[in-house]
């Protein structure tokens, strides 16, 4: 273990600690301000309207859904109180809170939720629409109750009420408008801990507290200030001033993570990215070139060492992965054929294959110095086992294209998996999915009948044991397929002041929001 | 010909170049690989085709090409930037938005770089050979040399993190609540560290130009008449040497100015500065068209302007050169 590595054990131990002791005693304490890095810029806060990222971080404290989900990805109560499902996973019915008020004071009840998801998210939000396509109609049965009936089972069908993936938004705003150009969007109304106050773009975004939120005596902290500094370097200064009191996942390049954690009164946490589940891997072009040939593909996964890289660039956080399922997604089958670091095992399957040093096209993704280097790492790794391999420098923009080509070799990137198979893992690997345009389907061309069967069948089985066993299957034979080259499970380490009580509750940690966070000042 | 007609003429050249400059971004910017609807669903994390063809739909990029053009430039205009795709709003208001934070900062460099700049320049050439050139010169050297991104870490780290005296980003204390003088004060706080870094590059700049420029009219045979007259050696630097030498660092400070609009990347990137520079790198990372070519026409215009006012001040420096 190196000293970064100690140093970042220890603060770790801190959060666990600082957590722990927070659970056992201590009373929460009433107000303060937290200020937090937020990078890039938000284009929008209306989280219907705009899925990514930093949109999530800031609105997560203004919207809510109906349910949240603990680090175990078991379901929790948020805008729902209870919910049941018919016997044969058919039928979902939610009861809601009777005291939810729109942060205009109105409201907010079933002909919301059913407003939208059958109006709103179904024009507005893509990842939500795949999962609409089960739903056979959404109705409010009272004002408090509502209920969505499938056309056939499905199986996460539970795991999509997550505040990112359905937004509950205010219909007595949006109905019979156009989404997109109502002025309401500068000011966004939703139901959670806090309200919005002001964006000052290219400085801040300042959020206020609900006093009339749903939750009795939540949330804590007074105002919440998101700073929008766009240097890595000076994000990480920003912290270290005292400026700034939590980075979210991310926010700093890895190799400042080490430095920061050995300041005093600084915690670590890997936590909170359980529902996302981010699994970073190469696309592997299996249409043409030394790739299209499997043993060529294995040669890939025995040449790296993929633990050195998690140890060395990532801080020893996060898990090498054994196939396409990440550890914390559900169904995950760890008896696969492994892949641990053999460059010899990887220089024999390339004869064998008759590798002839053919250049091998890499195209790193340009999040930044910590992708630039892990590329650099793996390309020394294959350069050792015979591979002739060349990087290629490339923008968002450039790397979106080339890919959307299919105009590549190997390229880096990582996805979330949102928790089961059939929402974030067999989109990449179902031959239907193989699409030109798009950075998120089957990039590598992967074809195979069985696996597009079994994916099939995993979505609507029922009940989970039906499940494990179809994945399992699944999982086998893309692993010794290799048809892309998996690299690591994500944790984006959150760095944060240990008095900053109660900042990870739930399995999206800091894009839930603040409202259960509080200050021990 | 009158000051008048010439100055006339040169807008109505300049209104063709920016013409030119706006078709020629147009094209420019739309043969980087990728688009806006790509980088958009791109960060969605999601994309499927009606998805993309929403957004395509949304921002006419589903239009033929030339169709795009005519539309664009109906609008430059009469002054319509469009709309950011991005940032969801209309250049115009974006761009008016960042330009006080931008020429705050520009142009306090811009004045601290001219004045100290032709100031050590001045110094370094009267007292040439002795220590004080070389110190200048050397001096100059070195920030000229280092990478600004470079200096504006060190200073962070230097004044804000170890000493404490200045805050590190940003150009007010956000939630801090000032008003009035304390807010000036504020705002001045967070301007010293940025406007020292991006002034420190063009005071090397102009202080080396002052300098070549001054060792070389001090050659001429007026100078050496005048020395040989016995007029004073400090009068013959202002009178006759400064003055001739200053014509390239005119040259040199309209440029600068030209470009003040365009904001300064590197600088307000590393401190945070809400200006136009940074606005303009985020636009170009996400394929913004209408905000980058709206930055881009709006500098493009300041910079035909101050080179117009450039050759204007020449006339009134050097009274040999003529508007023609």
């Amino acid at each position: 273990m190196t000293k970064g590595q100690r140093a970042i054990a220890l603060a770790m131990a801190a959060a666990v600690t600082a957590a722990a002791g927070s659970a056992l005693a201590e009373e929460p304490k009433r107000g303060g301000t937290a200020n937090v890095v937020i990078q890039p810029e938000p284009p929008g806060l209306i989280m219907g309207l705009w899925q990514n990222a930093p949109t999530q971080m800031v609105a997560g404290n203004i919207y809510e859904s109906l349910l949240k989900y603990d680090q175990e990805l078991n379901p929790l109560p948020s805008l729902a109180t209870e919910w049941e499902v018919n016997d044969d996973g058919t039928v979902y019915t939610f009861h809601l809170k009777d005291n939810v008020l729109w942060h205009d004071g109105e409201p907010m009840t079933a002909d919301d939720v059913v407003f939208s998801v059958t109006d709103f998210l179904a024009e507005t939000h893509p990842r939500l629409r795949v999962s609409l396509e089960h739903v056979e109609n959404v109705e409010a049965l009272d004002d408090h109750t509502v209920q969505f009936t499938l056309k056939q089972p499905f199986g996460p069908f539970m795991g999509i009420f997550e505040v990112g993936s359905m937004p509950i938004t205010p219909k007595h705003i949006y109905e019979g408008t156009n989404f997109q150009d109502n002025p309401a969007n500068n000011h966004p109304i939703g139901t959670g801990p806090f309200k919005f106050a002001e964006w000052e773009r290219g400085s801040h975004i300042h959020l206020v507290r609900n006093e009339d939120y749903h939750v009795e005596g939540l949330p804590y902290l007074d105002e919440v200030y998101w700073h929008v500094i766009p240097d890595g370097a000076s994000r990480a200064v920003a912290y270290e001033n005292g400026d700034v009191d939590v980075l979210p996942g991310g926010s700093v390049e890895n190799f400042d993570v080490a430095r920061l954690s050995e300041l005093p009164n600084t915690c670590i946490t890997g936590g909170g990215w359980e529902y996302f589940s981010p699994m970073a891997w190469m696309w592997l072009n299996n249409r043409e070139g030394p790739l299209a040939d499997k043993r060529v593909r294995q040669a890939v996964l025995y040449s790296i060492d993929r633990e050195f890289a998690r140890d060395a660039i990532w801080n020893g956080l996060g898990e090498v992965p054994t196939g396409p399922v990440s550890s914390k997604v559900r169904f995950y089958e760890p008896d696969v054929p492994r892949y641990d670091y053999d460059p010899d095992k990887a220089r024999e399957l390339l004869e064998e294959a008759g590798y002839d040093g053919e250049e091998i096209r890499m195209l790193p993704l340009p999040y930044g110095e910590t992708w630039q280097r892990w590329a650099e790492a793996v390309r020394q790794n294959m350069q050792e086992a015979g591979f002739n391999v060349s990087m290629e420098a490339t923008d968002v923009g450039g790397w979106n294209q080339r890919l959307g080509d299919w105009d590549y070799d190997m390229a880096f990137t990582y996805l979330y998996q949102y928790g089961d198979p059939a929402l974030g893992v067999t989109r990449n690997y179902i031959s239907s999915n193989i699409a030109k345009g798009s950075q998120w389907n089957n990039v590598q061309g992967y074809e195979d009948e069985r696996v597009d069967e079994l994916a099939d069948e995993g979505a609507v089985a029922f009940p989970d044991e039906k499940r494990q066993e179809i994945y399992s299957e699944m999982q086998k034979i893309i692993v010794e397929d290799a048809p892309i080259a998996w690299l690591l499970e994500i944790e984006f380490p959150t760095i944060y002041r240990c008095d900053m009580k109660d900042l990870i509750q739930t399995a999206i940690g800091v894009n839930d929001g603040f409202g259960d966070a509080w200050l021990d000042r | 010909m009158g000051r008048l007609s010439y100055i006339t003429r040169r807008l109505v050249k300049g209104l063709f170049v920016l013409l030119a400059i706006v078709i020629l971004n147009f094209f420019l910017i739309r043969a980087a690989p990728g688009d806006p609807a790509q980088v958009m669903a791109g960060e969605a994390g999601a994309s499927d085709e009606m998805f993309i063809e929403q957004l395509q739909e949304r921002f006419g990029l589903n239009r033929p090409l030339h169709e795009q053009l005519f539309i664009y430039v109906k609008g430059i205009v009469t002054l319509d930037m469009g709309w950011s795709y991005r940032q969801d709003q209309s250049v115009a208001s974006l761009i008016g938005q960042r330009l006080p934070a931008t020429l705050l900062l520009t142009g306090t460099a811009f004045c601290i770089s001219l004045m100290f700049g032709v100031l050590m320049g001045a110094l370094a050439a009267a007292r040439v050979g002795k220590w004080t050139d070389s110190l200048i010169t050397t001096v100059a050297l070195i920030f000229y040399a280092t990478p600004l991104f470079w200096i504006a870490l060190m200073a962070i780290l230097l004044f804000s993190v170890y000493l404490g005296w200045l805050p590190g980003f940003g150009m007010v204390s956000v939630g801090a609540g000032y008003t009035g003088l304390a807010y000036i004060g504020d705002i001045l706080a967070h301007l010293v560290l940025p406007a020292l870094t991006l002034g420190l590059f063009y005071t090397a700049v102009y202080a080396r130009m002052t300098r070549a420029s001054m060792l070389e009219v001090m050659e001429m045979d007026y100078v050496k008449t005048a020395k040989a007259k016995g007029v004073a050696p400090g009068r013959i630097t202002r009178v006759h040497v400064l003055r001739n030498a200053l014509l390239p660092v005119i040259t040199l400070a309209g440029i600068q100015a030209g470009q003040m609009i365009g904001g300064a990347v590197l600088t307000e990137t590393v401190f945070a500065w809400p200006g136009i520079g940074r606005l303009m790198f985020d636009a170009l990372l996400q394929r913004d068209y209408n905000l980058l070519l709206g930055i881009f026409f709006v500098s493009s215009a300041m910079v035909v302007l101050f080179n117009l006012i450039t050759d204007l001040v020449y006339t009134f420096v050097d009274p040999r050169i003529e508007v023609s």
